[in-house]
């Protein structure tokens, strides 16, 4: 006989709560300032607008660097949360996260970043035993004109 | 003169890397994670960064972000560029292409030296790399093209 499902706030807690402790095992996001948040499975990463992202003070525009770490850690939470939602659902995720590390990043700028809040979603291509592939696009108020995409690749821990 | 420069001020007298150096102060986000640039030649640039704990990727070994070692091979390209001797008036990144070879040491400073090698009308070519306190096993390298406005 089948069990009945899960109570959904039983579901969302538990989630939510693994979702933080993901994000909080990487203290550069807190750094940055991004956020992660969470519908179903899928992850919208958020990084509020604050001064010291800016690169560029004449523009102004976000610092290339800002702009390549958010899409790297985009990546990496994206990656390690996709090969842990098993473990989550079944409530055997272990005590300690072990983060894949990045082998190889390659950004390409397509327009400036705006002095306003940015937004990016990661695609994992593949992931294997060893390696792992992730596309990710980061945009700002518009959802079609992304202003930079990377793809990483990493050694899965 | 008493007041001889010394060696190791990361300020020297020259004037073009002291306003190179405020060029540096000025990008918020470069100031923000401490760097300070050390070398400035004719399209060469070396930018350090100090070790931080906020800027750990990882607390199991306490190894800084790839992003934040991004960050700083970027500005280093960027430098890089602007001081080629064809002297663009401005340059952004167009991509960035970083491997990252091993794990900086935790509680190192990271240097990354950029150099651009070929510039065209529109277009500019970097070569960086960065290590931490062993310069001879470098912890990643990059190749970049940036847009110049001249």
């Amino acid at each position: 006989m089948r069990l009945p499902p899960e109570p959904v706030e039983v579901v969302k807690s538990r989630r939510e709560a693994a979702l933080a402790r993901l994000v909080a095992s990487v203290p550069y996001i807190g750094f940055l300032g991004a956020r992660f948040d969470r519908r179903g499975d899928e992850l919208t990463a958020h990084l509020p607008f604050q001064p010291m992202l800016i690169g560029n003070p004449m523009l102004p525009a976000l610092h290339g660097g800002a702009t390549a770490a958010f899409l790297e850690i985009t990546a990496i939470i994206e990656l390690s949360w996709s090969n842990l939602w098993e473990d989550i659902e079944s409530g055997t995720m272990s005590e300690i996260i072990a983060l894949p590390k990045t082998v190889t990043f390659t950004v390409d700028y397509l327009r400036s970043g705006l002095p306003r809040d940015a937004y990016a979603r990661a695609r994992v291509n593949r992931s294997g035993r060893r390696f792992a592939s992730v596309h990710v696009e980061a945009w700002q108020d518009n959802r079609l004109k992304p202003f930079a995409a990377a793809t990483a690749h990493f050694l899965m821990p | 003169m008493t007041d001889d420069p010394i060696p190791d001020d990361p300020r020297p007298e020259d004037p073009r890397l002291a306003l190179a150096q405020s060029f540096i102060h000025a990008l918020p986000h470069s100031k923000a994670l401490g760097m300070q640039l050390t070398d400035l030649g004719e399209g060469v640039a070396t930018i350090t960064m100090p070790y931080d704990p906020r800027l750990i990727g990882d607390p199991a070994t306490g190894v800084i972000h790839g992003g934040a070692i991004s960050a700083l091979m970027d500005t280093a390209s960027g430098a890089s560029v602007m001081s080629h001797p064809s002297a663009p008036r401005s340059t952004a990144t167009l991509d960035l292409r970083i491997d990252y070879m091993r794990p900086a040491t935790p509680g190192q400073q990271i240097t990354a030296r950029a150099e651009c090698h070929h510039v065209t009308r529109s277009v500019a070519f970097i070569r960086v790399t960065a290590h931490d306190a062993d310069p001879t096993r470098p912890v990643a390298m990059g190749t970049g093209t940036f847009t110049l406005e001249r």
